[in-house]
This record gives structure tokens, sequence and C-alpha cells, in this order.
């Protein structure tokens, strides 16, 4: 059944820090290399030395955050950062992927919170796609199931790997230890210590999705050589105009025509 | 929202193939032998072809028998059974008209009461999802379904005088899902801020790849915005601005398949627009529907 589990017993999930991510991409290539190997289908890319696409179920976005100088917390004013920010299935309490899914395919455990897809039962519909905010579903093009993380169900329970290695590949890999792995309803556990001390927040918690990863917001900079700021300084806007695509075919025919009504 | 001809075959075709059905259960008008033939041929070609085309949205059909399971929690299994069950009771309700000339009006009942049920569950299935602020819009998406499959329905039936008010009223819910939806991003609140948790002026520097893939091919996708208000305009006249002419005229054969021409690809002309306009709060993550320098 698609419906959620009513409780859930440990809320396994990861913590992600903004402030140590250093945008290295090493996650995404062991993610990628573990989930292509073992749980399901492959995770397949398409014209791989031309014009490139791919599964993933862990993608680094990078964020500029400008100051605004009408933010309290932006006085005294701060310089410009980047983020780094990695994204994968935020394994939510109220899932809304799983409910969509007519199939049965999409499911919560019950026993550690883990959201899975049984690709046996799913008809590559692509709706628990469409119900994520967070693009963490990607249908796989080759194989037309759809795929997400799996928190590595495959190495976090897995006896035959060394006690060192049961856990996520993304988190095992991370150079910088800004990746964590534990049980998000112990209060007690590292990383919900972590949350605790360094403030960890949902992603779009306007979304109601209430997920069990947290992210931990990044620190302030320096603000020794911080310009003062007026709000008004995009002086390269005008520049940056995008390039404009023009349609061909059938598309172009009707621009065309609907330009001239 | 990327507008997938299947899709939107899909709505557009059986919309109007379940809103005749709707009318034809409800005995407006009694047919038998061969005129309902004709009628009921019409409808489940429609209503038929139009679910034909659907499956080839999915990526991995040979699973679709699955998706009859999860109807306690999914809308589109839920579609699938509403579609199912009206469908065979309209089958048996037709087929004592067309051979045997025995009209069991319960029977039709139920069947308009499904075929109308069905086309909720269409638009529930768009309804329902809060990452697609346009289409998460109760009661204005259903309703802007429904009218228009009724009214699509009452036209298919010569039922002139109800054609008339309904091409009207889907005309009026037509706007307001537009007029509506065009708030309805802001309304709901995401913004590249909350999707990173980040303050300041928050932008995309660099997206996760140099490439394209599924999220942006499937929702990150953007087209007809530059023509969107002529598109409006257009899907307005052919939906109901000629129908309603023709049906106000006195009708012909000729003027009849005109009338449902047109608004045939009115609706084709307002699904696409439901598409091309939606916009996904996961674009958030891709530099999409950024709202410039929002402190």
């Amino acid at each position: 059944m698609t419906s959620l589990p009513t409780t859930v017993h440990k809320k396994l999930g990861l913590v992600i820090d903004l402030d140590t991510c250093v945008g290295c991409h090493a996650c995404v290539t062991a993610c990628k290399g573990w989930n292509t190997q073992n749980y399901g289908v492959p995770l397949s890319d398409q014209d791989a030395y031309g014009d490139a696409s791919g599964t993933f179920l862990n993608r680094i976005h990078a964020f500029q955050v400008q100051p605004d100088p009408k933010l309290a917390d932006h006085v005294p004013p701060r310089l410009a950062q980047t983020i780094h920010f990695p994204k994968s299935c935020l394994h939510c309490d109220d899932a809304p992927c799983v409910t969509v899914c007519p199939t049965g395919a999409s499911y919560k455990r019950a026993e550690d919170g883990i959201v899975l897809v049984n690709e046996d039962a799913c008809m590559g519909c692509g709706l628990c796609a469409w119900a994520c905010p967070y693009g963490a579903r990607e249908v796989d093009e080759a194989a037309g199931v759809m795929k997400k993380c799996t928190l590595c169900v495959d190495r976090i329970y897995n006896e035959t790997l060394p006690e060192v290695d049961r856990q996520p590949a993304c988190v095992r890999t991370c150079p910088t230890g800004a990746r964590h792995f534990g049980d998000l309803a112990d209060p007690d556990s590292h990383v919900s210590k972590l949350v605790a001390a360094r403030g960890g927040m949902d992603l779009m918690p306007e979304q109601g999705t209430r997920p069990v990863n947290k992210y931990l917001p990044p620190r302030p900079k320096d603000a020794i050589q911080a310009p003062e700021l007026t709000g008004d300084e995009d002086i390269l806007a005008p520049f940056l105009a995008p390039v404009a695509e023009e349609p061909k075919g059938l598309l172009a025919w009707v621009d065309r025509a609907l330009e001239k009504i | 929202m990327h507008p997938a001809p299947s899709v939107i075959i899909f709505s557009t075709l059986s919309g109007a193939g379940f809103g005749l059905l709707v009318f034809l259960g409800l005995g407006l008008p009694v047919v038998t032998g061969w005129v309902a033939f004709g009628f009921y041929f019409i409808g489940f070609a429609l209503a038929v072809g139009g679910l034909l085309s659907a499956v080839f949205h999915l990526k991995n059909p040979k699973n679709a028998w699955k998706s009859y399971s999860q109807w306690r929690s999914s809308w589109l299994s839920r579609e699938g059974w509403a579609a199912v069950l009206a469908l065979l009771a309209m089958g048996v309700y037709a087929f004592l008209q067309v051979f045997f000339a025995i009209t069991v009006p319960p029977l039709g009942w139920i069947g308009a009461a499904l075929s109308l049920f069905t086309v909720l569950t269409t638009s529930m299935i768009y309804a329902q999802l809060r990452t697609v602020p346009r289409w998460n819009q109760l009661p204005a998406t259903p309703v802007m379904f429904l009218t228009t499959a009724l009214a699509g329905g009452a036209l298919l039936s010569a039922n002139l005088a109800a054609a008339g008010i309904l091409l009207v009223l889907a005309g009026a819910a037509t706007v307001w899902h537009w007029l509506a939806g065009d708030r309805r991003f802001g309304e709901v609140g995401s913004t590249t801020r909350t999707a990173t948790g980040l303050n300041g002026h928050v932008s995309l520097w660099e997206k996760p790849h140099t490439g394209g893939n599924y999220l942006t091919r499937e929702m990150v996708f953007q087209i007809g915005r530059k023509h969107a208000l002529k598109l409006r305009v257009v899907a307005l006249a052919l939906m109901v601005g000629l129908p309603l002419i023709l049906v106000l005229l006195p009708m012909s054969h000729l003027t009849a398949v005109i009338a449902v021409l047109s608004y045939l690809a009115g609706v084709l002309t307002q699904r696409w627009l439901f598409f091309a306009e939606a916009e996904h709060v996961v674009g958030l993550y891709y530099g999409a529907h950024d709202r410039p320098i929002a402190a």
C-alpha cells in the first residue's frame, strides 16, 4: 500500500553541512558508482560523449548569496558567498511521492523511514517525480523505471562489509566530512546533536513534506573587508541578457503564425 | 511542465468522451438502434482512445495493470478504476439500448455518475500536486475539467441549450483558473530562499551538470511564454466563442461538426497551456521561476 506508515521506529537520514561542503562532487561519483552496481537497475547515461545526460540520485548545485542590506542579521555588512548545495532524497515523513503512486512501487519503510521504489512494480508514469518538490526522483531513460536515493540500504545493513563501510556511499566518501548519517528520531544520536547545535533546517518547509534530512547553514564569513552596500550593486546585469534559442520546424511555424496575429 | 502530447490528447479526448457518456447515461437523449450505436461509438472511441494515448506516456507500460492496486491512496489508481467501471456500466447500458431497444435508467445514472467521477479523478491527479502551484487550485482545477468535459458532452449529444450554458461556464472556469493560477506560485511561497534555506539575495550560480537531465526536461521545461496571452485568446475563441455562435444559429450536421472540431481544438490549446504555463517548484534549484532579488 502506498499509504504512509503511521509510526516509524527510526528516522534514518542525512545531515548535510553547507559550511563544509566544497562542491567536489565526490559524493555524486561514489553514489553513481555504488548504485550502478547494486540495488535495482543501473543508473544509465545517454550520449555520454555528446549531448550528455544521465540518471543521478545525488546532485550538487551551487548558489551565490549576496548580502541583503535590508536583512537585520546582515548588519554589519557581509561578503558575498558561494554555497555548494548537495541534494538527494530527503526521506520525508510526509512523502508526497509515496501516496501518489498508483502501482504500489513507492513505499516508506516503517522500520527505518527509508523511502524506496520497488522497480518490479513501477510503470514509469513519473507522477512521483512530479509530486517531489526537491527533484529527488528521476526516471532512468534506459530502464524506464523510477530511480531514487535508497540511503544505500544495501550498505548500511550489509554485514559482509567492514563496519566502517556500513554507511551511505556519499557519506563514506566525503573528503571534508560534510555529510553525516544517523537516526534523526533519536535525540542522542550524533546527527540529532549536530542539528541542535548548528540550527539544522528543512528545505521548503511550506511544502509540508516534513523532510528527515537536515541542512546545516553556512557559518557567517569574516566581515572585515565587506563594503557598504546600498542594494544597487548589480552593474553587470544589462550585459548578461539571456541568449535566445530559435525554435525550428513545426514550432517555428506556429511561432511565426502567432507572431502575425 | 513539459506539455507531453500523449497526456494532452488523453485529457482532451477522454474528457469529451466521458462528457458525452454522462448525457447519454442521463437519457439526454434516450437513443436506441443505429442512432444509439453512432452516439456510443463516438463516446467510447473518444474515451478509450484518450485512455490508450495516456498509456504511451508510461515508460514501463508492462506494469500498468498494477496501477489498479492503490486506489485507497492514489488518484491515478482511482482514475483507472473509475474509467473501467464507467465504461463497463455504460457498455451494458449501451448494449441493451443498441440491440434490444431496452433502456435501464438506473444503470444509466450509475454510468453517468462514474463517467463524471472519472473526469474528477483526472483533474485531482493534477490538483493534488502542491509542487505545481498552478495546478494545485481547489476547486478551480476540478471545476475547469468538469465544466469543459460537460460542455463537450452537451455539444456532442446535441443538447443545444445545455451546451450554450455549459460552454459559457467552461469559459468562465478556464479564465478563473488562468487568473487565479497566475498568482498561485507567489501564494504557495516557495522561493530560492526557502528551497535552500539561505538568506540574502540567493541565485543559482552553477547547475549540477553541464547537460540537461530528466528533471529539467520534464519539469523545468519552459515554452510558449511569449505567446501565452494570444494562445489564451485562441483557446477561448475556439473552445467557447465559435461553438457558442454555431449553437445559437440554426444547427445543421455540418455546423455541428464544425462546432465539435472547433471545441476540441480549443480544449487542446487550453490543455497545452495547462502544462506549458505550469511551473514546478523544483525549477528553483535550476535557476527557473526566480523572482529576481526579492528581499
